[in-house]
């Protein structure tokens, strides 16, 4: 069950320009959060900006009880969020999502992420590192301006493919082409994708027209995140179009099989 | 200090309920509080058959408040009765049902069907603005609110609450339709129907195009129908549009409302309903209000 805290921002880092990483102290959410969780964020007490902001887990530090969670200013939510001084308190809910990354049947694993999608990778790849599983890496970013968390995702993956879209830093091109032509070499149990939506559905139609396990993370607008207001549909794969049927990112997601659901 | 009401029949621990389509069926938020504390629980509006309701996005934050599609998605009232009504029974609350349906005999058939359920209340939705058929169409005449109110009085026995659309001229004329078809109380506003564009794309946020607005940004509007709607008819009136605090829904008791109920308030925090509860207690306290009841409808206008 997911719970409400004021958590203490203890770190706040510009890791490229806009993009923010806070640490939070919230024990109570870090010890029962997944791979794949989200939070939602209240950034103010006001009634404007109205809605909390999902924001998807970064890396959790159970031993002492901080939550890492990565953001782009993008609008008036993050603007304000990205304004808090260490030791505010942000108003927080969480774990959210009841699909999370499942890793337990797979001991050859790829994440593959483009842009602000790569983050809610980092915990899943840490967690199946500690547990001696083999994760490869495919990070895409536009240009090298956008290039970040290298050091970090190098730490938790045995190796780690960049990619940029003009050949700016590392590969030239997109991260699924490097994950296309390493699959020729070795096959990946699973692939666990996070990212722009034209990147997902290149993966999704990779690995369902190859029969590959693949569990995309969805994001869609929503408003509660606590599955009532059913804002945040996703149509079923099996469903007709007309007569669709929906899942919800914030419940039966963020983290969907990638044979389940149509994006 | 006494907060209780008698609301058309229903005798609630405090005037504080939770708005249809914003607590879901109480499992979610029951993990965050003890839901006995509310004075009602209206369910999501419910239908004869399960509805899988519009395609996304079906919501967009807008100025202090929010727009929603959803198109009334819900399991259908046999998945109610026996999957959610029963973990309901266990809190010390009272359960209202949002009933919604697309044409008369659907109305009837499925408050049939309700009328032997174990709940306390009916709440007749003629007023959800993102279906094609029924609901808002039936809500916004004088005669096509008093049909379907009158139709269903002859099938249901337990109180009957009728719930409007703000989308009229004349809220006041629809709210006499109501009480001359028989039904024990009004709840107001339903959503304000509004639009937001993406002005990149040129095209409306929300794939229904419009949608209902809901959360502060529509307080104003809400209290001023609740003053109007309250000069207007006999019967109580629930009021809502807006509420995120003790102070706001004090607004509303004073234009004339007995209960009130937390809507988009339940997404920005899982807490709402319990503060305003806290809230009212203080405005009580602070202003030595011995009943909650004495305050009802006492605005006094300039």
């Amino acid at each position: 069950m997911p719970k409400q805290l004021l958590a203490q921002l203890v770190q706040k880092e510009e890791i490229i320009k806009n993009v923010y990483k806070f640490s939070i102290k919230a024990d109570e959410i870090v010890q029962i959060s997944k791979p794949g969780n989200f939070i939602e964020i209240r950034v103010t007490d006001q009634a404007e900006p109205f809605l909390r902001r999902p924001i998807s887990i970064y890396n959790l530090d159970k031993q002492n009880g901080i939550l890492e969670f990565i953001f782009q200013v993008k609008g008036k939510g993050t603007s304000l969020l990205s304004r808090k001084q260490i030791g505010d308190k942000i108003d927080i809910v969480g774990p959210l999502g009841f699909g999370t990354f499942k890793t337990d049947k797979y001991k050859k694993l790829a994440i593959i992420g483009g842009g602000i999608g790569i983050f809610p990778l980092y915990q899943l790849a840490k967690e199946a590192k500690n547990e001696e599983k083999q994760v490869n890496g495919y990070l895409g970013f536009r240009n090298k301006d956008f290039v970040m968390l290298e050091k970090e995702f190098k730490n938790v993956t045995n190796n780690l493919t960049i990619t940029t879209d003009d050949g700016s830093y590392k590969n030239k091109g997109f991260a699924i082409d490097y994950l296309i032509k390493d699959m020729e070499k070795e096959k990946y149990d699973c692939i666990y994708a996070c990212g722009p939506i034209p990147m997902l559905k290149a993966i999704q139609k990779y690995a369902n027209e190859n029969n590959i396990e693949c569990q995309i993370s969805l994001e869609e607008k929503m408003a509660c995140g606590l599955g009532v207001c059913l804002g945040c549909a996703v149509k079923t794969a099996k469903s007709p179009k007309e007569k669709p049927e929906y899942f919800h990112v914030c419940k039966g997601g963020p983290v969907f099989n990638s044979k389940d659901v149509e994006i | 200090m006494n907060t209780k009401v008698n609301f058309a029949g229903i005798e609630m621990k405090n005037p504080v309920t939770v708005a249809s389509g914003t607590f879901g069926y109480g499992r979610e938020y029951s993990g965050f509080f003890d839901l006995g504390k509310l004075g009602a629980i209206i369910t999501k509006g419910t239908s004869l058959k399960p509805k899988s309701g519009n395609k996304p996005p079906r919501v967009c934050e807008t100025a202090s408040g929010m727009l929603n599609s959803i198109g009334l998605q819900n399991p259908g009232i046999e998945y109610f009765a026996n999957n959610d009504l029963p973990f309901l029974r266990k809190f010390d609350t009272k359960i209202i049902v949002n009933a919604c349906g697309s044409s008369v005999d659907e109305y009837v058939d499925l408050c049939k069907i309700l009328n032997d359920l174990d709940i306390d209340a009916v709440e007749l939705n003629l007023s959800c603005p993102n279906v094609k058929e029924g609901c808002m169409a039936f809500g916004n005449t004088y005669e096509g609110v008093k049909k379907v109110t009158s139709a269903v009085r002859k099938v249901l026995d337990k109180p009957l609450i009728v719930k409007l659309t703000p989308n009229v001229t004349d809220i006041a004329s629809i709210a006499k339709g109501v009480e001359a078809g028989g039904a024990d109380a009004v709840s107001l506003i339903n959503t304000l129907l509004g639009m937001k564009i993406d002005i990149y794309k040129r095209k409306p946020i929300l794939a229904n195009n419009t949608g209902g607005l809901s959360g502060p940004a529509i307080k104003p509007v809400a209290v001023r129908m609740v003053y109007q709607v309250a000069q207007a008819v006999n019967i109580p009136i629930m009021g809502l549009g807006g509420i995120i605090s003790g102070e706001d829904a004090i607004e509303f008791l004073l234009a004339g409302a007995t209960t009130i109920s937390i809507g988009a308030g339940n997404f920005i925090d899982p807490y709402t309903s319990i503060k305003t509860i806290e809230g009212i207690e203080e405005y009580m306290k602070k202003c030595k209000i011995e009943n909650i009841t004495d305050i009802i409808g006492k605005v006094e206008m300039n």
